[in-house]
């Protein structure tokens, strides 16, 4: 492919998949235009199956196999089309499937379950009821996507294509106007044209830190040299966040378009993708995507016939959550330890192999194209007035609708908890709600209402970091959290640095000291003394960051150290040191089943008599409870 | 100069990691990749192979080890037939996946990281597997189980055994 013209009749090839799922109608059925069978207007029906990492989990491969199956015994195979998709973000409701044009919305689809839907909907057109998902208020069922709260509040940009295309069929993505952005940059816009449009956007990056993204490209710009590089951040460690891994899984082009992008925007020919080696689907679909490109000619030499050549590699990380600081990452692409440096100089300088880099964050890359191809100022109509556009949230932990969400910038935590998230499971009170992993804070009650941006979460003492949202309630203990983060940053201190390797391990112990029940309050103020000088002197994000946990929670959740200092009390009941196990008397039959099991032997009493548990005995491994028959013993 | 690759010594391992180092070069840039995938076909990384790939990658042995032991990844002991990893980020923590992991260090006899006597299964904790909505989760030699209690431990450890 050498031409735009090319590429358009791709797209208009691909027009069909457009129709039948973005403008909900179904195709009027012209065998033979664009490539014949080929061409997605010869389709009446689109049937699309989310093939992303939770949906796989839950057998969604075997679903589109078996429907595809059933719809050949139908002989319905040359009048719907069915495709696996990347993530639609409602992760607990997988395996997720959505007919098209009606946009029918199934949820929890067992493979069992495509005889009924391939005979009763594809064939006889009437919805499967049971499937369908219903409306948590009086239990209706939806009658279409848009129709659900989960998915009203959002406004997808980086998601845009993830649950919509094939993302191992590159001509889907050209379907969405793919590579158009690249071709308008390469024919229509000089080099500074290209930054100037993403710094006008207002674009942030979006892997944690927000810096301005165009302003990054126009360092990199500015450096002189014969080789730069492109390097895509895909090693997303924060535990619990998972948007990255779905754009790539769902939506690989967008970023290899917006690399080729900032490729000619930097001067650089190569790029590198650094991606973690525990997401295997999204390894595979970037390779397929990158074999694609390299065939469409979007990567390689003289794209659009232009004199532009780039070409994008894969490496892959190997477990280090402080790779994904910039120049750890560096590094690890070079085949060395993790190890950061100090900057300056900064990578737009001296990066990759010693030569100017721009690194920036998948995310931010999906959000390239459609800045470029529909302009800055679409872009710069979203969002808030110093953080423009949209951010995707992996929300997940005590919270009814677990998933991957994008919102305009601003959008407020009780939107996100109350009208997206559905609130907390089993009428549980909302506690905090962790942002920025473990790098972040906690937000609480007070927090509901301020709009959510990069300064808003700062001021809070939290960050925006890569997108983890994860909520908590009443039965998680704050101080068991703080320690939580703790023991993951103390475990991936690379060590380099003396105020990281050294200062978490005092800060853990400390923590440690506090949940098994042997805190003083003078340990409160060693903490907060410890946390300054880590977060002052540590050399790289990581030890920076590494104490915001522990503040966060001491400055909201003060009383709940306490009582674990002073009273040896666990309010939440999860400090396993400091719960007390009892047997009530009332309910107690005296079968001794507690007391035969406990490996202790705390436990004594008459058969058919209530049973005592010895205090001082107790080891509180809580075999006792699991084993009573009648609930007559309760820890707390 | 390790004794290990001295010419005339067969072992097939080496003769994989030569496969491997052909398809791959042996540019340092390539070292991780080419480790993950020796790790991938041998199991673990000893360090008689670590040599032979630092023979053939003309690099120091003291570099290669200083990857091998700086990535949670590689892994230089032989591991259990089922590796059981038990998601610990942070979505299935504050589901419990940490009792779920204290049940299996009790019903196993062993702890986080080690492997049973009898060379059945190795327990690990794993950082986030993305599927927070079936958190918590853990994967047995990649097979997922999700929306777990301690309940379900007893008989996820029968399945396999």
């Amino acid at each position: 492919m050498r031409s735009i013209e090319e590429l358009t009749t791709i797209r208009d090839k691909h027009r069909g998949d457009v129709i039948c799922r973005i403008e909900r109608k179904a195709p009027t059925v012209k065998a033979g235009i664009g490539g014949g069978s080929e061409g997605s207007d010869s389709y009446r029906s689109h049937v699309l199956i989310c093939a992303g990492t939770g949906c796989s989990s839950m057998e969604s491969r075997l679903v589109s196999k078996n429907l595809r199956e059933e719809i050949g015994r139908l002989g319905l195979d040359k009048e719907i089309k069915v495709i696996e998709t990347g993530c639609f973000g409602f992760c607990n409701m997988g395996p997720i499937m959505v007919v098209y044009p009606e946009g029918t919305f199934y949820c929890q689809v067992q493979p069992q379950d495509v005889t009924v839907i391939a005979e009763e909907h594809l064939r006889q057109g009437k919805p499967v009821e049971r499937l369908l998902y219903r409306h948590t208020k009086d239990g209706a069922g939806a009658a279409s996507m848009e129709d659900i709260e989960f998915f009203k509040h959002q406004k997808r940009v980086a998601l845009e294509n993830c649950g919509r295309i094939n993302p191992e069929d590159i001509e889907e993505y050209i379907g969405q106007n793919g590579y158009f952005a690249l071709a308008k940059c390469l024919k229509e816009m000089s080099r500074e044209d290209v930054i100037d449009a993403v710094k006008k956007s207002g674009v942030r990056g979006r892997g944690g830190a927000g810096f301005p993204t165009g302003m990054k490209w126009s360092f990199a710009s500015g450096s002189k040299a014969e080789q730069k590089y492109v390097v895509c951040n895909a090693d997303e460690g924060d535990p619990g966040a998972f948007m990255d891994r779905s754009v790539l899984e769902g939506d690989p082009h967008s970023v290899l378009e917006a690399m080729a992008i900032a490729g000619y925007a930097i001067g650089a020919s190569h790029g590198y993708i650094y991606i973690r080696a525990e997401y295997p689907i999204a390894v595979e679909r970037l390779r397929i995507a990158i074999r694609q490109a390299r065939e469409y000619g979007v990567l390689g030499e003289g794209i659009f016939d232009t004199d532009f050549h780039f070409d994008v590699d894969i490496r892959l990380g190997a477990g280090a959550f402080v790779c994904g600081e910039e120049t750890a990452l560096l590094a690890s692409t070079e085949g060395r330890r993790g190890e950061p440096r100090p900057r300056p100089p900064y990578p737009a300088v001296q990066g990759l192999f010693g030569r100017p880099t721009v690194i920036n964050n998948v995310e931010t890359l999906a959000n390239i194209p459609k800045i470029i191809f529909r302009g800055w100022e679409w872009f710069a109509a979203m969002g808030t007035e110093k953080s423009k556009g949209t951010k995707v949230f992996a929300l997940a932990g005590k919270i009814n609708n677990i998933g991957l969400i994008e919102i305009p910038m601003g959008t407020t935590l009780r939107t996100i908890i109350y009208d997206i998230g559905g609130g907390i499971p089993k009428g549980k009170k909302f506690k905090a709600a962790q942002t920025g992993g473990p790098s972040g804070g906690c937000l609480t009650e007070t927090h509901l209402d301020i709009p959510l941006d990069y300064d808003n979460l700062a001021a809070a003492g939290s960050m925006m970091g890569s997108g983890g949202l994860i909520v908590m309630d009443e039965d998680n203990c704050m101080v068991d959290i703080a320690r939580f983060f703790l023991e993951f940053t103390q475990d991936e201190s690379c060590g380099k640095c003396p105020p990281c390797r050294i200062g978490t391990k005092r800060m853990l112990e400390i923590l440690n000291k506090i949940t098994s029940g042997n805190g003083v309050m003078e340990d409160l103020d060693r903490l907060e003394v410890l946390a300054e000088t880590i977060r002052d002197s540590s050399l790289c994000a990581l030890g920076q960051t590494a104490p915001n946990p522990v503040l966060s929670t001491l400055k909201h959740f003060r009383s709940e150290y306490e009582a674990h200092i002073r009273e040896k009390k666990c309010p939440a009941g999860v400090c396993q040191a400091l719960l007390s196990y009892t047997i009530d008397p009332l309910k107690c039959k005296g079968c001794s089943l507690c007391a035969r099991n406990c490996p202790a032997g705390a436990i004594s009493g008459k058969i058919k008599e209530p049973y005592v548990i010895d205090q001082a005995k107790c080891v509180k491994c809580g075999e006792c409870i699991s084993r009573c028959k009648f609930g007559a013993i309760s820890k707390g | 100069m390790s004794r290990q690759c001295e010419p005339g010594i067969k072992d097939e391992r080496f003769a994989i990691i030569d496969q491997i180092l052909a398809r791959n070069g042996k540019s340092e840039s390539m070292l991780i990749q080419n480790l993950e995938q020796i790790q991938h076909e041998l199991g673990y990384l000893p360090e008689d192979i670590q040599s032979y790939l630092a023979e053939a990658m003309a690099m120091p042995l003291s570099k290669i080890y200083g990857v091998v032991t700086f990535y949670s990844l590689f892994t230089t002991e032989k591991i259990g037939k089922y590796k059981i990893s038990v998601c610990l980020g942070t979505a299935c923590y504050v589901k419990g996946s940490g009792e779920i992991m204290a049940e299996f260090e009790r019903q196993l006899g062993i702890k986080t990281g080690q492997t049973t006597e009898d060379g059945r299964f190795t327990l690990e904790a794993c950082r986030c597997l993305g599927a927070c909505g079936l958190a918590p989760v853990l994967t047995v030699n990649g097979k997922v189980f999700g929306r777990l209690s301690t309940d379900d431990v007893a008989g996820i450890i029968a399945q396999f055994h």
